[in-house]
Order: structure tokens, then sequence, then C-alpha cells
């Protein structure tokens, strides 16, 4: 292997080059703090969809008098945002004007000196490598070994680029390791998955249950307007979460419970609602399968019992149950969106499930709502090819409750090993950080130094960047075309992302490029449009709309063609389950050998002078992508480890002080952290915003700042049931100073 | 007219959307802002609380700032709403040193500069954009003296309070409790 085996190049050593080449690159960040003053927009203001996270808020962008981007506002007609964008949403002009972006088109080449480097090339050269390389692993190994991961629109273009070169291994990191088990829990019990934006009905709620979900810090925007409503009704919040987040202290109920214990709570609380007869009978007895059995299951689930797991008081336990069935059916049990915590985690999500069940708020005003979607037909192009390997063949057949492929899966696959007939030579790697994304830092190195070939598209050189053999500098969502955005919702709905500038740069959109390589492979017939907007064009006007008419209107709402948005009283319901009912009992998981019921098992806890690692979200950032934007830097551009003050004192911590975090395994942060003791966190545990200790030195704004848990996370409780990776089985204790000998 | 804002704490969730939404709108450079996020936590786990605040220029009936400035550049415009006009400003920074709420900022073109209500907007009969962004709908802008503004209506039906009242300044910027 060693012949293929890449070093990681910093993109530093082309910002000389850059400069040299390109001067006229170096004045964009003054260029944006010239913005004329005033702040009168001008009338100039074209639609968006925002793509700072996976919401999708519908948009304007305005510039100023100069035609620079100024600012981008919510579109009022929006369903996912009702006008109102989130921080990330409106520092969104923050990744255009970063002078951080990628520039122009690189290929891994060996300097003089023998040393590995990129040199700037042009997008034939890219492209022809590209093509040639997959061309060779298709004839060498076939098609199918090659994989593309994404995040963010681009995914699509590049996902039929694939499909039509006969590759179905197409993964996103957001199911396995975020909110897979939640859709497999959910498909189990109610025949359907939840998707994004979820159907929650929580601006008519009188309970929203959120367990280690924080709400608010995570800027899930439609769902925190609605929390806000629900306020503002006189809604009750139940929150569960060893610490006390946002969302705990807006909540009648903070359960501060003990990490890893969330399936004993739920069980019990299933327990205290059948046994005081406080479910939905006509509801359980109309629609559900198994309650005989989950009665007689959950008897010895006492909250007694769950106090001495969770250390929860059992009147606690007793009086936020009584508190979700008084406001049944409309309660809302959250089933949160990241998920993959200990490895049972389609478990527990299945106890959330059921709990909703035995509530019946699924299918009710302030409950679960029934989602509507457009179907938009695609712009014609010839049928894919079938796969001769598909991405469950290619993962060796695991998981067969997933309902995607597993990014995970698709990584393991790279690795060389005996009980697999076909590796993965091939990745291409859209908007996505996989070194920060995938747990397990060094085995996502060693499957990418298994490959033949790496393409990385994105707008910002991230650690992934550094492995590519070929980068391709995306243009950003707000210098691009794009989709038509058809997100779910209490209606159908449609949005237009238009340019608002000219691509910076030599940058450009993926659909441009996906399709420049298809044309290359032979397979431009997949992509027959000339210009995209003749293909939006086409495709609004199937449904009765037009670009002329998105261009002035940004979002079109339509109406509901799927029914009521809930179940009327006592109307007849077929679930697409196995019973045609509510599976409180899976029959699907028995039949795979799994428990049809949830179980408690009992998960490590951390050895002596160890805390378990917490990690969550901050509003004014997405995930590592947005570490470096201007305008969100300028709000938190570092995180801090959490601490208790018991556990500072006991460690003599300060506030501020820097300290390195050092995992079970021995791992040590690659950057110090500031402490932050504060009351906030339990003593058992810590708590870092997720994100940050970028180690790439040409992320000016965010290299160095603060410690990343995806480096500390070298534990991963698997999912038997579907694949995910449970990322919250790692601890971490502090180092005063980072000994060499300690790295190992 | 008397314009006034009341920010309820309540629903707050210290997001600082407030803050990236005035610096695009009012092209606040990076590295300074006119609102900002305060958060308090109080008691010892697991008895506790928070309150979380979005701050900024209180544009008090009484200000030491307008006050103050020598040059007249600080000055009241209609509706109360304290502002520095920018050509007429030296820099001095006595204006900043007086402002009990550390609520103006030195700008890197030489002048003062503070939260100007939107003016720009309310005069366009639009919102300030914190309000107007603001995730969680907590902010209610409106004048006084009207009993049917949102502001009025809102600090009829909740209890409030101001910031450093002992300061003798009569903020204009409420907080409900
Ligand atoms: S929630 Fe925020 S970041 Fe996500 S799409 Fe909406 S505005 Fe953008
Ligand atoms: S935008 Fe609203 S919720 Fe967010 S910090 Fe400002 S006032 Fe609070
Ligand atoms: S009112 Fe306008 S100037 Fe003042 S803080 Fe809000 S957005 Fe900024």
């Amino acid at each position: 292997m060693s012949n293929t085996r890449r070093d990681f190049i910093k993109i530093t050593s082309l910002s000389a080059a850059g400069l040299v080449f390109g001067g006229h690159y170096v004045h964009s960040a003054m260029q944006s703090k010239r913005l004329a003053l005033g702040g009168d927009a001008g009338p100039s203001r074209t639609p968006t969809y925002c793509e700072v996270c996976f919401w999708q808020c519908a948009g304007w962008v305005y510039k100023n008098e100069d035609g620079k981007i100024q600012k981008i506002t919510g579109n009022n007609d929006d369903q996912n945002c009702n006008g109102r964008l989130c921080p990330r949403g409106t520092g969104g002009v923050g990744m255009y004007y970063d002078e951080d972006r990628l520039k122009t088109p690189l290929m891994r080449v060996k300097g003089a000196d023998g040393k590995q480097t990129f040199k700037e090339v042009s997008w034939d050269e890219a492209f022809d490598f590209i093509a040639e390389k997959m061309q060779k692993i298709k004839e060498e190994h076939g098609a199918e070994c090659t994989a593309l991961f994404t995040h963010g629109s681009g995914g699509k273009y590049w996902g039929d680029m694939l499909k039509a070169f006969g590759s179905n291994n197409i993964a996103a990191p957001s199911y396995s390791q975020c909110r897979g088990p939640r859709e497999v829990a959910f498909i189990a019990t109610y025949g359907e998955g939840l998707n994004s934006p979820e159907p929650l009905d929580i601006r008519d709620t009188r309970c929203l249950v959120l367990i280690g979900s924080h709400l608010g810090e995570n800027m899930h925007n439609g769902q925190v307007q609605e929390m806000s409503d629900a306020i503002d009704n006189g809604a009750s919040i139940i929150t569960v979460d060893p610490r006390y987040s946002t969302a705990a202290s807006k909540s009648k109920f903070w359960l501060p419970i003990k990490p890893a214990t969330d399936i004993a709570l739920l069980l019990s609380w299933i327990r205290e609602i059948i046994n005081n007869d406080w479910y939905d009978k006509a509801y359980v007895e109309k629609y559900t399968y198994g309650f005989d059995e989950l009665k007689n299951y959950v008897q010895p689930f006492t909250p007694e019992w769950a106090y001495g797991i969770t250390t929860l008081k059992p009147h606690h336990i007793r009086e936020s149950a009584r508190e979700m069935a008084n406001a049944a059916p409309s309660v809302i049990v959250h089933p949160g969106r990241h998920v993959t915590w200990y490895g049972d985690d389609t478990q527990r999500l299945r106890a959330v499930a059921i709990l909703n069940a035995l509530l019946g708020s699924w299918g009710r005003r302030g409950g679960y709502y029934i989602p509507d979607k457009l179907s938009l037909p695609d712009y014609p192009h010839p049928e894919f090819p079938q796969p001769k390997r598909t991405w469950r063949d290619v993962t060796n057949g695991k998981y067969k409750l997933a309902d995607l492929a597993l990014a995970s899966g698709v990584c393991d696959a790279t690795i060389p090993s005996p009980d697999m007939d076909c590796n993965i030579k091939g990745w291409i790697v859209n908007g996505t950080n996989l070194i920060m994304t995938l747990p397990d830092q060094q085995k996502t190195i060693d499957a990418i130094n298994n490959l033949e070939l790496l393409v990385v598209v994105d707008t910002m050189p991230m650690e992934i960047t550094g492995y590519a053999d070929v980068v391709l500098p995306e243009c950003t969502y707000l210098e691009r075309w794009d989709d038509l955005r058809v997100a779910p919702g209490r209606n159908p709905s449609i949005a237009l992302r238009m340019p608002a500038a000219e691509p910076k740069y030599n940058s450009k959109p993926a659909y441009w490029m996906a399709k420049e390589v298809a044309k290359r492979l032979g397979l431009g017939e997949y992509f027959a449009w000339e210009t995209f907007e003749e293909k939006l064009d086409w495709q609004l006007k199937q449904v009765g709309s037009s670009l002329e008419e998105m261009k002035r209107i940004g979002v079109k709402n339509l109406p509901r063609e799927y029914g009521n948005l809930f179940y009327a009283e006592n109307e007849e319901v077929d679930f697409y389950t196995n019973t045609g009912k509510i599976e409180l009992y899976s029959t699907a998981l028995e039949a795979e050998g799994f428990d049809p019921f949830p179980v408690y098992t009992p998960h490590m806890e951390p050895p002596e002078g160890y805390y378990h690692l917490n990690y969550g979200r901050a509003p004014m950032h997405t995930f590592s992508r947005t570490a470096n934007n201007p305008n969100l830097t300028d709000l938190m551009d570092e995180n801090a480890v959490w601490v208790n003050p018991k556990v500072a004192k006991e460690w003599g911590l300060q506030n501020g002080q820097p300290v390195y975090l050092q995992n079970q395994d021995g791992v040590v942060s690659e950057f110090p952290v500031k402490v932050r003791v504060t009351e906030r966190i339990r003593f058992d545990s810590v708590y870092i915003v997720h994100g940050f200790g970028h180690a790439d030195k040409k992320l000016s704004r965010a290299y160095g700042k603060g410690a990343s848990d995806s480096q500390l996370i070298t534990r991963v409780l698997m999912d038997p049931i579907m694949g995910g990776t449970g990322m919250r089985g790692n601890f971490v204790t502090f180092l005063f100073e980072k000994e060499s000998e300690v790295q190992s | 007219m008397r314009y006034a804002m009341a920010i309820d704490t309540k629903k707050c969730v210290g997001c600082s959307d407030c803050v990236v939404a005035c610096q695009t709108e009012n092209n606040v450079p990076i590295g300074y802002c006119r609102d900002w996020v305060v958060e308090i936590t109080d008691g010892t786990y697991p008895q506790l609380e928070i309150e979380i605040r979005s701050e900024r220029c209180n544009h008090c009936e009484n200000s030491p700032c307008v006050r103050c400035c020598p040059t007249g550049a600080s000055h009241y415009e209609d509706g109360g709403i304290v502002t520095v006009t920018h050509n007429k400003c030296i820099g001095c920074g006595a204006c900043i040193v007086s402002c009990p709420y550390d609520a103006r900022y030195s700008h890197p073109e030489g002048y003062v500069d503070k939260c100007t209500f939107c003016l720009h907007r309310i005069k366009k009969g639009q919102q300030p954009a914190c309000v107007e962004v603001c995730p969680t709908k907590c902010m209610y802008f409106g004048d006084l003296d009207d009993p049917n503004s949102d502001v009025s209506k809102m600090l009829k039906k909740r209890k409030y309070k101001t910031l450093i009242p002992e300061a003798g300044t009569k903020p204009h910027v409420y907080y409900l409790i």
C-alpha cells in the first residue's frame, strides 16, 4: 500500500503561491468591512435558501449600493423559518467573504524535494485526472468500488454522476453518525421515519419533553421558534440532561440524569403511564400492537428501580410522567437528532417512540403531525444502471435494518480485510469534513491511505482537504444555482436558490463539476440540460410554477395533497409495519434477532479521575463548518471545557485556565482548551461544544482554538441494529502540560 | 413619542442572532458590536437558574453620554433615540466612559458608534433588525406613549426591570422577568 500512502498536506503551501499568482485574492477581507454605511440595502434582493445547516431556511440576499452582498434575511412565507434566520444563517455572509476559502483547483504532486505538495491546476486538468482515475478503478476493481460521502446540496449531482457510473455507495455522515437510529426506531414502530425537518407540532403542544436535546443551543430554527411559541402558550417543558442547558433553564422539570441511563428513565415512565392508567386507551387499542406484552414487560421498572440507576428522585419521575399524561395527546417526547450515543440508541429511540404512542401523540395536534411533501420530477435522464454490488453488499450485508448507506461502513469497506471481497478505491467527499465527522480519526486516515483516488469538494480548506488527491473549490451557496428545496412540512413547499453574486476566485458550482466529470466518463446524457436555469424551469413548470415566478417569490407553499395534518377521531389508519399497527412490540426487530422491547443495559463508568465526555452545539456554529466564518467567530471563536466547581476544586482548576484533555485511550487533545468552571454541569461529566480545535493552519481564525471532541472520541459503541456509531462512551481527564511521550 | 424596547428573558435563548443581524444591517466592523448577550447563572447544581439578556444602548431618558459630549455629536433624535452624528464626533471617548452600560465603542474610523434603535429602519416603518430577526420573538419595540404598541402591551402584562436603575438614567430598554 505504500505507493498510495499519502501525507497530510497543509494548503498553507498554496497561500505563498496564491500571493504570487493571484495577488487579487488578498483584499477580500478588507472589502467585507467596506460596505456602504447607512444600512439601506436598496431594492435588489435575490432568493436563496440557507446552506449553513440542513434546515435550509429560505431567505433573501440583499446588496448594498456598491453591488456587494450585505445581508441575508428570512423569507416571511417560508415555513422553515417564518422570516427569521438563525444566527448562522444571518452570518452566512461570512462564508462568502471568508478570505481563507478554497480558491482554485489543486492537485497533489511530488515536489522536487520528493515531498508531496499541492499545485494549482486548471479545471480541465483536474477533471481529466479524476475521470482517468475513475476509469482505472472501474476496469481494475469495478465501478462499485467508488463512493460518495456528502453533506449539503452538491451531493445530488455527485450522487447522480456516481449512479450513472455504476455505484450507489452514497453515504451521508448525518445518518450513521447522527439521526440513523432514530429513523430505524420510528420505522420499526410507526412504519415511517421522521426525516428533516421533523414533523413536530411544537407550537401547539402543551408539554415538550427533551431528552439530551438542547434546543436553543441547537438552533434548529423552526423548532426553536416553536418552542418559544409554546412557552408563550404556557406549555411545560421537561428536560433530561446531565447539563443545565438553556432549554433546562426554561423547563418546569429539569431531570439531571446520570449520563448513559436514559433508557431506565424511559422504561420507568412507560410503566408509570401504563400502571396509573394514564395512557390513551382508545388510541392504544385501536392503533397499537403488543400492549399487554409491554405492560408485563415493564412491571419491574419502578421509579425506585430507576432511581438507583439514573439518580433521579422517584417522585420527580412520577410527577414528570403525570405532567406528560395531563397534556396528552398534545405532548411531544422529542426524538432528538444527534442520537448516536451509547450503541443502544435504536432501542432508546424505540422507547421514545413507544412513549409517544401510549400518550397518543402521533398524528395529533400538539404532537406529531402528518407531513406532506411535493414530488418533483427529475429532469429527464436515462435509467441509472443497476450497480453490480450495492452499498449493502459492499458493507458486507451487515445492519439489515439500516435504511441508508452507513458512512462508517463505507469507510470500513475501504480498509482491506479478509472477509471483504470488494474494497472501495475511490472517494468523492462533498462538503463534509470526514476527519472531524467520523469517529475514530485514525481509522479514517487508515482508510484514506488505501485509496487510489480522493476528491474533496468544499468551499473551505478543512482537515480532509489535506488528504485529497484533487481539491475542487466550490462556490458558496450565495454564488450558485442549486436544486430546488422540496422539504416536507405542514404544507408541501418549494424554495429557490439563485446566485446573488458571481463566484469569487476560481470557484464553481458542484452541478457544473459533476456534469464535467460525467461528460469525460461518457455519461453526459445523465446531465442533458444546457444550463441549470433550463433544468429548474423545466422542473418548476411540471408543478405549475416557473423560474420566473420563483425568482420573484423565493418560496411557494402548495395545498396539501396527503389528507389532513392530524388523524380524525377514530380514523382508520394503516401503518406501514408488519402488523399494520403501531408496533409497541416490534416484529421487525424480533425477526432480525433483536429485542422486541427496549432493554436497559448498564454502560461503562468513567475510571477514577476521568469524566464523561459530553459534547453538544452552540447556537452560532454548525459542526466544524462555521468555525472560520468571520461573523460567527466574532461571537465565539473557541470552545471551553465545562467543569463542575467541585471537580475544579479537586484539580485546582481556575476559570479560563488552559488544560489538555486526555481520553481513556491516551489520546491527548491537539490544543489546550480553557476551563469554564460552572454549576451547570454534573460532577461526573465535562462538556465541550463540538466543532473546534481545527488543526489546519489555513483556517486562520479557527486554527488551534479549543479542543476537538472528535479527536477524543476513539471508543465507538456500534449499534448492532443499524450500525450507528455511538460516541458518548469516552472519558477524559485533565493534563496541565502535554508530554510528548503521552502522545504516543 | 418615546421609543422603547422590551426583551423577554424567559424566551431568549442567547443565540446572538440579534448581534449578527445588527452587524450585517449596520456594517458594524468584525470585532465590534452594538448589542451583545449576557448570561447569568445563579445557584448550585442542581438548583439553578439562568437569566439571559440581549443588551444594547438603553436610550436613557436622562443620559450621561449626551450631557458630557463636548461637540453635540451625541444627541437625542425624535422619540428619545440617542444617536451620534459621525462627522461631528471627534472620538474623544468622554461618552464611552460616562455610559454605565458600556454600550458605546470606538469605531476604527475614528468616531464613536452605538445602537441607534435602527432609526433608519424605523423611519421606513420597519422594526429594528435585531427585533425582526430574533428566532424566539422575544423582543418587542414601539412607542411607550401608544398604549397599543407591542412594548406598552408587554409592559402592562408582565413584570419587568431595567438595568442599573440606581444610576438614575431612566433606561428605555426593559427586561421582562
Ligand atoms: S437553521 Fe440557521 S443555519 Fe440552518 S438553514 Fe436555517 S438559517 Fe440556515
Ligand atoms: S436573537 Fe433573540 S433569542 Fe437570540 S440572543 Fe438575541 S434576543 Fe436572545
Ligand atoms: S436596534 Fe438596531 S442598532 Fe440597536 S442593537 Fe438592534 S439592530 Fe443594532
